[in-house]
This record gives C-alpha cells, sequence and structure tokens, in this order.
C-alpha cells in the first residue's frame, strides 16, 4: 500500500484501531517514504510494539520480530548452520565411501534463517516490517552489529558470501530506556518519543479496543488510569495495562468502576507492591470520586 | 507533555511557492540548524540535507507536519525535546511573523566555547600526550615531595589541609588507578569453558568425516561493572565537596565504563555530562553552573527517591556498582530513607556508602539518617584522606566477578 499523504497514513492505522497522534503519523509516513529506520522509545505499555504489527497488517507484509536481550549473537539474530543435519550428511556420505566435501556441508540447505537474515532474502518481492524489539536489553557488540547491517542492509556468510536486501525492510526499533542506545544507532533513525495519552485518546482506544465494554466503564476507567499516572508512582500503567484491567473487568460483568472491585484488581494495573499499598483503600476512594464527579 | 504548534499555514509552504520562497527556507533550515548545534544538539549539515530531503514528501502548509518532521530528524534524545520546541517556536514564529528571512545577528548564535586544555603541571603524568606544555602560563604548582611529606599528605584529613596541600592532594589524586570487578557477561566468546560451540566443533572436525574428535567450547565474556556515584553537596559536606568532585571527575576518567555522577542536596542533580569533560577545573565549573542547591540542607531520602524513580532503571542495569558519598546528616523523613536505601539495595549489585566522618577515631555512626541507612549497605567506608581512597580503590578492584553480598531480607 503506497500513502499519499500523512492524512491517508493516519486515517488508515486509524482504521487498524490503532488511534496514533499525529506526531507518531508523521514519523511513520516519513521512515516509510525515506527508507529509514524509524527509533521508538517511551515508557512500557504505549503500543510501540504494536506499531510494527499494524504497519505490517496495513502494508500486507510479513512482521519479522527480533526480541533483544544480552549476548544476543549472529547465531540467534542472523543465521546459524544447521549441525545435525551437517553431521548426518557427512556420516551419509561415508557409509557411501564419499566424503562430503566443504561447498556441498555449507549449501543453502544446511542453513538456518534468523530475523535479520529474513528480513533481507533475496526471494522476497516484498518490503517486510522488521521490529528490533527492546534494543537497550542487548550490548554494545550487537548494537554495533546492527549498525552495519541497517546501514546497507547486508549480510555477509563467509561460505556463501553477501547477500542484500532487494527490497529494504520497513525497520522499527524500539527501546524502553533502560540504557542509553548509542548515539550512531539513533542518529540513522527518525526518532519520536511516545507519550502516555490524554484522556480523550486513551478513550478512543479504550472504545476501539474493547468494545464491548459500557461507556460508563470505559469512561471511569481511563479517568482512574489518567488519575493513577499523576500521582508519584514508582511504575506508571501504560495503556497496555488500562486495556488489560478493562477487559478484566467486563470479565467480572462490571457496569461501573467500585471501589472494592478496584482495590480487588489493583494488580492489574500496578505492578509494585509498594504501589498497590499506597492506593489501596483510602487513594482508591480519593480518585473514584474524583473521576465520578468529571466524567 | 509538549506543547503542540499551531496550525497556522507558512506563507512560502503553499503548493505552488515559487522556487525563490523554496530557496529560503533552506537558508532558514541552515540557519535553525546551527541555532540547534549553539544549543548542544547533535545536527550536523548532511542532518539539515536530510530534513529538506524529507520536507519535499510533507505539505509544509501543515505546520504540525512541518515541525514533526524536523523534529524526528534533528533530535534524537528525549531530554532534547523541550530545548527543540522551543527553539522551534521562537524561530519560526520570528519567520513567519516578518515574512521573509530573518536576518539572524550573528552574535546571537554562540559556538560552544571548546573546553582550554590545560597543560599538566606534572611532566611525567603527561601520558596523554595532548598538549605541549605553554610556556606563557607556568604550571600552578609545582609539587615536588620528599617520602615523608606524601606519607604525611597521604594520612591527612581533606578538611584540614591549606589550599597548597589541596592542590597537591588534587594532582595526586589523578594519578589513582581505579578498577571495578568485573561482571559475567550473557555473551560467550570462544574458550574453554562448558557450552560446546558447534560451529568450530564442525568446522575442526570436518576432516574426520563427521566423527568429532576434537571438541570446541565457548566460555563467557567478562565486562567491567558500571558505577553510579550519588555524592552530597550539603552544608555539612562543604569542606570535602570540591575534593570529592575531582575524586568522581577522576573515577570517570580513569575507569573504561560509563560512569553515572549525580550530587544532592534538597535535590538530585544529575551532573555525568558536565564532569564529562578534558578539563578537570572546566567540568567542575560546569557543575558548580548547573547544581544550585550548593552547602544547603540535606534530605537524602528524598534525593535518593528521585534517583530510585527518575534514573534507577535508566542507569543501575547490568549489575551496577552504587555509591554513595555523604556524612549521613539527613533532615527528612527517615522512613523515606530506609524504603529508599532498601529499594537502592536491591537495585544494584552492591551498594557502598562512603563517610568522611568514618576517619575520625571516635566517630560512631549514631545520626538517625545513617541509623536508617545502615542496615542496607554493603560496604560502609571511610573517605577523608588520600590513604582511605586508595583502600578503596584497592577494594573496588577486589569486588569480585561472583554473585553479590549476602544481606539481610529486608
Amino acid at each position: 500500500m503506497n500513502f499519499k499523504s500523512i492524512d491517508d497514513l493516519h486515517a488508515a492505522l486509524t482504521a487498524q484501531n490503532y488511534i496514533a497522534e499525529r506526531g507518531l503519523s508523521t514519523a511513520i509516513f516519513l521512515a516509510l517514504k525515506l527508507g529509514r529506520p524509524l527509533f521508538l522509545e517511551g515508557e512500557a505499555g504505549v503500543g510501540k510494539t504494536e506499531i510494527a504489527k499494524v504497519l505490517a497488517a496495513l502494508l500486507e507484509t510479513d512482521l519479522i520480530r527480533l526480541q533483544c536481550y544480552e549476548g544476543l549473537d549472529v547465531s540467534h539474530a542472523v543465521y546459524e548452520w544447521n549441525y545435525t543435519r551437517q553431521m548426518l550428511s557427512m556420516r551419509l556420505a561415508e557409509t557411501r565411501g564419499e566424503h562430503a566435501s566443504e561447498a556441498q556441508l555449507f549449501g543453502p540447505e544446511f542453513l538456518l534463517k534468523r530475523p535479520l537474515l529474513q528480513a533481507i532474502e533475496e526471494s522476497r518481492t516484498k518490503s517486510p516490517v522488521l521490529l528490533i524489539d527492546e534494543l537497550d536489553r542487548s550490548d554494545d557488540e550487537f548494537e554495533a552489529f546492527l549498525l552495519e547491517v541497517l546501514s546497507d542492509f547486508q549480510i555477509t556468510i563467509p561460505e556463501i558470501g553477501t547477500i542484500k536486501a532487494k527490497h529494504t525492510p520497513v525497520v522499527i526499533v524500539t527501546s524502553n530506556r533502560t540504557r542509553e542506545v548509542h548515539d550512531a544507532l539513533k542518529r540513522r533513525c527518525l526518532y519520536y518519543w511516545i507519550d502516555y495519552p490524554n484522556f480523550d485518546k486513551e478513550l478512543s482506544i479504550v472504545r476501539a479496543k474493547v468494545p464491548q465494554a459500557s461507556e460508563q466503564l470505559a469512561r471511569q476507567v481511563t479517568g482512574f488510569v489518567q488519575e493513577l499516572r499523576r500521582l508519584d508512582l514508582y511504575k506508571l500503567p501504560g495503556v497496555a495495562e488500562t486495556l488489560d484491567w478493562i477487559t478484566a473487568l467486563v470479565t467480572l460483568d462490571q457496569q461501573a468502576l467500585h471501589p472494592s472491585v478496584v482495590d480487588e484488581t489493583l494488580g492489574v494495573i500496578l505492578k509494585y507492591q509498594d504501589d498497590v499499598e499506597k492506593i489501596k483503600g483510602g487513594q482508591t476512594q480519593t480518585i473514584l470520586a474524583h473521576v465520578k464527579a468529571t466524567s | 507533555m509538549l506543547s503542540k504548534p499551531s496550525t497556522r499555514p507558512l506563507d512560502y509552504a503553499t503548493e505552488n511557492a515559487p522556487a525563490e520562497a523554496r530557496g529560503h527556507l533552506l537558508h532558514n533550515l541552515i540557519l535553525f540548524g546551527r541555532l540547534l548545534r549553539g544549543l548542544g544538539l547533535n545536527v550536523n549539515t548532511a542532518r539539515v540535507m536530510d530534513v529538506a530531503h524529507a520536507l519535499e514528501f510533507v505539505n509544509i502548509g501543515q505546520r504540525a507536519d512541518f515541525f514533526y518532521t524536523l523534529r524526528g530528524l534533528m533530535v534524537h534524545r528525549k531530554e532534547d525535546l523541550p530545548m527543540f520546541d522551543h527553539a522551534f517556536k521562537l524561530f519560526w514564529r520570528k519567520y513567519i511573523d516578518e515574512g521573509d528571512i530573518v536576518k539572524f545577528p550573528r552574535a546571537t548564535i554562540k559556538k560552544r566555547s571548546k573546553p582550554v586544555i590545560k597543560a599538566p603541571p606534572l611532566k611525567e603524568q603527561n601520558d596523554e600526550g595532548n598538549s605541549a606544555p605553554n610556556p606563557d602560563q607556568p604550571p600552578l604548582i609545582e609539587v615536588t615531595m620528599t617520602y615523608s611529606d606524601a606519607e604525611m599528605l597521604r594520612a591527612k584529613d581533606f578538611a584540614e589541609m591549606n589550599s597548597e596541600e589541596l592542590a597537591a592532594v588534587k594532582e595526586l589524586m589523578a594519578t589513582l588507578v581505579w578498577q571495578l570487578g568485573q561482571r559475567r557477561t550473557r555473551r560467550l566468546r570462544p574458550g574453554r569453558d562448558n557450552p560446546i560451540d558447534m560451529r568450530h566443533t564442525l568446522r575442526k572436525n570436518l576432516r574426520f568425516g563427521g566423527e568429532v574428535l576434537h571438541w570446541a567450547h565457548r566460555t563467557p565474556k567478562y565486562k567491567p561493572r558500571p558505577l553510579v556515584v550519588l555524592a552530597d553537596i550539603s552544608g555539612s559536606m562543604e569542606r570535602y565537596t570540591r575534593l570529592l568532585l575531582h575524586f568522581v571527575y577522576s573515577l570517570s576518567q580513569t575507569l573504561k565504563q560509563p560512569v553515572e555522577s549525580f550530587v544532592f542536596g534538597t535535590r538530585l542533580t544529575r551532573i555525568s555530562r558536565q564532569i564529562d569533560n578534558k578539563d578537570v577545573d572546566l567540568a567542575i565549573k560546569e557543575v558548580g553552573h548547573t547544581v544550585n542547591d550548593w552547602a544547603g540542607g540535606t534530605r537524602i531520602g528524598d534525593s535518593l527517591k528521585t534517583f530510585n524513580f527518575r534514573w534507577g532503571r535508566r542507569v543501575l542495569g547490568h549489575g551496577a556498582i552504587a555509591l554513595i558519598i555523604s556524612d549521613g546528616w539527613d533532615r527528612g523523613d527517615v522512613k523515606l530513607l530506609a524504603d529508599e536505601m532498601a529499594r537502592l539495595q536491591r537495585n544494584c549489585h552492591r551498594l557502598i556508602w562512603l563517610n568522611p566522618l568514618l576517619g575520625m577515631a571516635d566517630y560512631e555512626p549514631l545520626t538517625r539518617g545513617i541509623q536508617a541507612a545502615l542496615p542496607y549497605i554493603d560496604d560502609f567506608m571511610p573517605v577523608h584522606n588520600l590513604a582511605s581512597l586508595e583502600e578503596l580503590a584497592a577494594h573496588l578492584a577486589r569486588l569480585g566477578q561472583g554473585r553479590g553480598p549476602r544481606r539481610k531480607k529486608a
């Protein structure tokens, strides 16, 4: 799909139930037009990973996801040889009285393709969406390697040769900022910071994602979470938590927020014991009264 | 929340804008880039050209789209966003109001002054080779010390030193070699340890026709642990503050890993960027400009809370060591201090508290603050003279590759 303007893309995202800020739509639009990676930062649960999924659906293409972790290396990110098959093939050749040559053993049929290689495969007819998730969890070594891949979209396998992408993948890199990602990598990308949405945006997200919730419940839940984000908590709830919470409440057949139910289900939105302790009881009542008065 | 720009169209930006107007736009983009550079953002000419290229795809009549295009390409750090927003508002508003290219007086766009690299006073220490000694400006202090002088200096409390001795100590401090224990990472390299390296095993045994005779192994890689320093700069620490800043500076210069440094009195200020300056005096001067609660009261609990909430998750990863430098005189909430110390300890590999008062013979940690913090401290050590710093250096180097210290359940 080819988007003519930012409005076009914005509308398409909305149609996919992804309610984006105008700035995010602009960033995605430019990333597509300029063929540059999009670097998304933001607190957990604001929809960084989701955008890659939605984009893949919009572009009607594959989503290839690479989850980062410390020590992530070439054999997990790019390719690995299928050693078991290689061994077997060597044995087989031996029983036939032959000697397996190196060229036979390191052929494409023994190659296991990992996400980065999959994304630039020559057989592709369309640019895939490549999601490099939580880059901050990886280490310097992987970042340096990624820098190389993202600049030319080619990978060299010593035994086979250089593979270069015919269709440059649409790359989305996300980070939770548990570590500062190196500037060199960020400079290659378009940067966008996804903030928590305001009340109206979040309400639209809730309505779009959990349509079975009553209007009253949706408004109250959104209002409650918005209030929580104003408080001095160790970990603020993200949009993902809002959606989890309202889904939980719908499962419990709730039409509106009740203090006791809120206290019982706080664990869905607050993930630290200190935070739960702080909100439970008195605070819940105060916030709830405020939310009910304003909505 | 960042303020949104108005949607008022830019007058040059209509669809059929003359080529001349586009030329003006480029000119202004370059000026804007220079302005951002002056403000400390990392924007080079190639970047400005990228923006110009990107704008071809965007209807720049939409001010919001114009804004986000520039921001997406010119900013790479969250910290720089507010700066950019202000600069954008000022720069492009002026543009529209005057309806013409703004004649920016050259003087308003100041280049960042380059740090003056001072010649190190002691020739033997000139291992960097970055500058020749300046003949016009003789070294401030010539230090030629006999052995016993040096010994005396090592043992003397920082607080009792005169300015000459302080200067000498600063020189010596620069020569201290800091080394931090290493952490076993999850990354493997070829070696003798347990996990089998199939790739190399196969390569090695190719010639035996699938019979594995030699196994290749992999072994974990070790890396230095990150260090986070939290230094107290309140009134009660005043006599030590300057020297301790030198200490922090020497740490961040000699350690291979990044050092995150913060100072606190009544509030917490991050000084990593200021400390990361080639010239020590300039670095400390910059810190002086940034911090505005020098020699005031102390609220350790609040400061630690700010640290835990705002910075902890970002700088305490990868088995970091946290170093608090304070005398523990706290005027804040003791319960809060205990809670935040507990949280800090849970989040770092080792929590070291350096206390200059610990050097006094009759000192006992009886203040409320220290009493509250003590259960959560892994190492409680003095910093009052050079000898204690050397001891600390030795201790840090010993901090093993192994597990953290055994801790009581809080």
